[in-house]
């Protein structure tokens, strides 16, 4: 019986990230619309162009092998999984334990390898841009990642997430100099896993300074539709994750009553409104930067989260 | 038993070198060695295996051969054993790849004769339980592949190789040497047994580990040691490549756990300090180098210098928590090294394998002549795929499960008091971390530029798939790359006995876990279940892929290239490996390298092409192998009219000679 409840949790949050991750960012997009004051496309049009693309045929390109075709699914259900283990409404999900934090960063680690491959598949100069440029930005990203991965599990003495967000949700956590500097580096790596300004543009297509765009240059049809959803999936999941870190009211944590349960996912969809509105502010404020200015914003993200574990290295007080 | 049997499988090998050499001339030869080869390390692997996972007492041998107040100690322990299964595993899927590969051999009698020879000699340092046979056994393993670096010695790059190979196989061996006078001490005590008992004053123990970690760190190639291991082991053939690479470097890790873990006695704290030092420069510069590479077997054989790194960082940290008593957490942290030593063993030789078969059927080595070889060679890409991602350190594979436990053993390490090492650790870490996102790239790279895109040459263009036993020899690695990086429990498990041998502790038993995940320290500090993850991802890929056919759109047409419109018909338009490599070179080489880039823009009127060149320094090379070259040769010079003196001054100077070493005698005792 309770694993039929904890079955059907874990199910309602496959689900709901899923569902969510195009509303989220067809909401971004509107709030970013309305700062520069356009009435900008209604909220579901992500769905709409999921189906679009889905019902369209696939071009693929002569020299495309048989990878390029099945890269979307692998990056969609590295990203499906990774979003589906990070608590959103409940802590102490049925597989919660089936990858930690660690595993969580490397899964999507996996995806943007593969997408990465995508883009020389085809062997066109756009995608060998855009996974050169990837690549590099990713070789600074990931290891500031395993940095604030380090700092939270010396705080929380865990690297699984459940805990840790249960720890932050203790009045034992406090205030913390770490934590902050963790923060801050935790936001500056969101901003580039999910090539948000200032490092890259999402809403651009013909701009050499582009770098996913660059690499999914070549897709098309239902493969471009999964790929655009990963990508709306990854940016809930960092937003969740971030929620879930260092926002963690309202979570339910191990109980299953439907009302607890029903607050806990109105809690979350307010904690993504707020996420998504903070971050149309920063994007419609600020200019992407050049790509060679990229390795300064992410090698300081890299120090701030060193700084922060060392911090924790040399006192369990910080 | 167990032990007789891998001695015999030893005789059984060199026999079959001798026997080579009288047969070199036959057609059949390379076959038939070949194949004996793999049937004699299968049986030597299922003795070990067996010897591991049932966890029997040390089996012990003394043959009346060597030294004659000694004899030949071998013994069989859950230590030798396991890296006696390393070897065995990588030797037994050389040979069965060999047994394809060797058929395009141009020179098949510089090459089959040596190959038994060098396995004998590997497992035989494994199980020697004496300094004397340790040494001549690690001598024997050098020198005979240091016969198959050059087995191409026409190629004057070979011969260099093979050169700096012969004087940094001399020093290291120099330094073991050493490194066990030191041990033996005055009584000469030069069995194992003897040197466990007596345990070693602590400035001696120093002393031993440093120059265990010359010793053992030159054959692994810890940097800056690793200076001849690029060349040398791209020089041999594939399958040879494949052995020095992924097994011969794990022999040396084997020499360095067994003095400096098992003989040199109770470790000082700051012996983590120097080795952790080492091993993470190792980890960064190895794959900095190897992002650097365009030549495919000189960027694996870079890249086996990285993973020595890793596994050096789980031996410090080991020996970090060992010297502290913080039994359990050494206990995790040797696992990880040893598991570590495994896996890497695994995808080492199937990338090696995937680079000869590429090299065997486009003679090309260089990836800037390579490209879509996916085509034509579906089943080596997709083996070579898997290799790729496993060594990336990437879910659900088994490259992952080794780092994700020396992540879990960096985070017990705030409990050590020395303060060094608290302050050491978390850069560890963070170099560790950013090796591994570097590696993802430098394989990105790797399996982009040589088997995605068009091809660039005419031979690229013309590849075909290789042969059946190959296939089936990177097909079997590939699957046990899968399988441990699935069931990392049942790996970690085999591994107890050693930890508890080493450390006195073992991890917890992993197999009675939850759904096989693997739980290092408690379910609510940190898990990993591998297979659940592997079978999410497949679960809803087929999921999606199946839904969207039946629900949505399954049709598919084939159009030339879109790449935003302008498609350029020249394959050179492709992105190339050096400019792959660029915005990283960019961030990490002007400091590392002192990368420049140089432009050459012909003026408007001239029809001469632009020129791009990048010049890269090798600051190992330049800083410490070319000075001091410069200084031995200037000695060598000054020494020289030494040899053109009278008689009488010769006699002169040996009796000077002799009076200073008697002086120095009676003044040392």
């Amino acid at each position: 019986m309770v694993l039929i409840r904890d079955l059907t949790i874990q199910g309602v949050q496959m689900v709901l990230v899923l569902l969510l991750a195009p509303l989220f960012t067809g909401f971004v997009r509107k709030v970013k619309a309305r700062l520069l004051r356009r009435r900008g496309p209604p909220l579901a049009q992500p769905y709409f162009d999921l189906v679009r693309l889905m019902r369209k045929d696939v071009v693929l390109a002569d020299s495309a092998s048989w990878l390029f075709r099945v890269i979307p699914y692998l990056v969609f259900a590295a990203t499906w999984v990774a979003a589906s283990l990070v608590p959103t409404f409940r802590t102490g999900l049925l597989f919660s334990w089936s990858a930690d934090l660690i595993a969580i960063a490397a899964l999507l680690g996996s995806g943007r390898f593969f997408l990465a491959l995508a883009g020389l598949d085809v062997g066109t100069s756009f995608g060998g841009i855009g996974s050169s440029r990837e690549a590099m930005i990713a070789s600074l990203a990931e290891p500031a990642m395993i940095m604030i991965v380090f700092t939270l599990a010396l705080i929380a003495g865990s690297t699984q997430l459940s805990t840790m967000s249960a720890f932050m949700a203790s009045p034992a956590v406090g205030l913390r100099v770490s934590l902050a500097l963790a923060l801050i580096a935790l936001i500056m790596v969101a901003i580039a896993e999910n090539s948000r300004i200032p490092i890259d543009n999402p809403a651009t297509h013909l701009e050499l300074t582009m770098v996913h765009e660059a690499m999914v240059l070549e897709y098309s049809g239902r493969h471009l539709a999964l790929i655009e959803l990963a990508s709306w999936l990854k940016l809930v999941l960092y937003v969740s994750l971030i929620a879930c870190l260092f926002a963690p009211w309202g979570i339910e944590s191990s109980g299953a009553a439907l009302p607890a349960l029903a607050l806990g996912i109105a809690a979350y969809i307010a904690k993504l409104a707020v996420g998504g509105v903070l971050m149309a502010l920063f994007e419609t404020s600020i200019a992407k930067m050049r790509v060679f200015r990229v390795p300064e914003f992410l090698g300081a993200a890299l120090m701030l989260g060193l700084l922060a574990t060392l911090l924790r290295f040399v006192s369990g007080s910080f | 038993m167990m032990l007789s049997v891998a001695l015999f499988g030893v005789a059984v090998l060199l026999a079959l070198a001798v026997l080579a050499l009288l047969m070199v001339r036959s057609p059949m030869a390379s076959r038939l060695i070949y194949t004996a080869c793999m049937i004699v390390t299968a049986a030597s692997l299922a003795a070990a295996l067996s010897h591991l996972l049932t966890a029997r007492p040390p089996e012990e041998l003394t043959l009346p051969i060597g030294l004659p107040w000694l004899g030949a100690h071998l013994r069989l322990d859950a230590l030798s054993a396991f890296f006696l299964v390393v070897v065995d595993l990588g030797a037994m899927t050389a040979s069965l790849f060999a047994i394809g590969y060797g058929e395009h051999e141009s020179a098949p009698e510089r090459i089959v004769p040596f190959f038994p020879a060098f396995l004998a000699g590997m497992t035989l340092v494994v199980l020697a339980d004496d300094a004397f046979t340790f040494l001549l056994s690690w001598e024997f393993m050098s020198l005979t592949s240091w016969a198959l670096v050059i087995s191409h010695h026409r190629v004057p790059e070979n011969v260099r190789a093979g050169y700096i190979y012969l004087l940094m196989a001399s020093f290291g061996t120099l330094a073991l040497l050493l490194a066990f006078g030191l041990l033996a001490g005055s009584d000469g005590l030069y069995a194992f047994a003897q040197m466990r008992a007596a345990h070693p004053a602590a400035a001696v123990a120093a002393l031993v580990l440093l120059l265990t970690l010359i010793g053992a760190g030159s054959k692994a190639g810890l940097v800056p040691l690793h200076a001849w291991l690029p060349l040398a082991h791209p020089a041999a053939p594939s399958h040879v490549s494949a052995l020095m690479s992924g097994v011969m470097t794990k022999v040396a890790v084997y020499g360095f756990v067994r003095i400096v873990f098992d003989l040199a006695g109770t470790p000082s704290w700051w012996w983590s300090i120097v080795i952790l030092t080492v091993a993470g420069i190792t980890t960064v510069m190895g794959v900095l180098y190897a992002l650097m590479q365009h030549d495919l077997k000189r960027l694996l054989a870079y890249h086996t210098v990285e993973n020595i790194g890793i596994i050096f960082i789980g031996l410090g940290l080991a020996l970090a928590f060992k010297s502290q008593g913080m039994l359990f957490a050494a206990a995790l942290a040797l696992t990880a090294a040893l598991l570590h030593v495994f896996n890497h063993s695994l995808f080492k030789s199937l990338l090696f394998f995937g680079a000869g078969a590429v090299l065997t059927t486009t003679g090309e080595r260089d990836m800037e002549n390579l490209g879509g070889l996916i085509h034509r060679m579906p089943q080596t890409a997709f083996v070579f795929l898997i290799g790729c991602v496993a060594i990336s350190a990437l879910p659900p594979l088994n490259g992952f499960v080794s780092e994700w436990l020396t992540f879990q053993a960096i985070l017990l390490s705030p409990q050590l008091p020395p303060w060094g090492l608290k302050l050491l650790v978390p850069a560890i870490g963070a170099l560790l971390a950013l090796s591994a996102a570097l590696a993802a790239a430098c394989f990105v790279k790797a399996y982009g530029i040589t088997f995605l895109g068009r091809p660039r040459t005419r031979s690229a263009e013309t590849a075909s798939e290789t042969d059946w036993f190959s296939r089936v020899a990177m097909m079997v690695l590939a699957s046990l790359c899968l399988l441990a990086g699935i069931l990392p429990g049942l790996f970690i498990d085999a591994l107890a006995p050693i930890s508890s041998f080493l450390i006195g502790k073992s991890m917890p038993a992993q197999i009675g876990a939850q759904w096989l995940s693997i739980v290092p320290i408690a379910e609510s500090r940190s898990s990993y279940d591998g297979l659940l993850v592997f079978l999410f991802m497949t679960v809803s890929g087929t999921l999606a892929a199946f839904a969207i056919h039946r629900l949505a759109s399954d049709r598919l047409r084939r159009a030339p290239a879109w790449d935003c419109g302008y498609p350029d018909a020249s394959v050179l338009t492709q992105y190339s490996a050096t400019s792959f490599a660029q915005p990283i070179r960019r961030v990490f080489g002007t400091v590392v390298f002192q990368a420049r880039e140089t432009a050459e823009m012909a003026p408007p009127d001239d029809t001469r092409p632009a020129r791009l060149t990048v010049e890269l320094h090798d600051p190992i090379w330049e800083w410490i192998y070319a000075p001091l070259a410069d200084t031995i040769g200037a000695v060598a010079d000054r020494l020289n009219h030494l040899q053109f003196l009278t008689i009488r001054q010769f006699l002169t100077l040996v009796f000077c000679t002799l009076v200073v070493l008697l002086l120095v005698l009676a003044l040392w005792s």
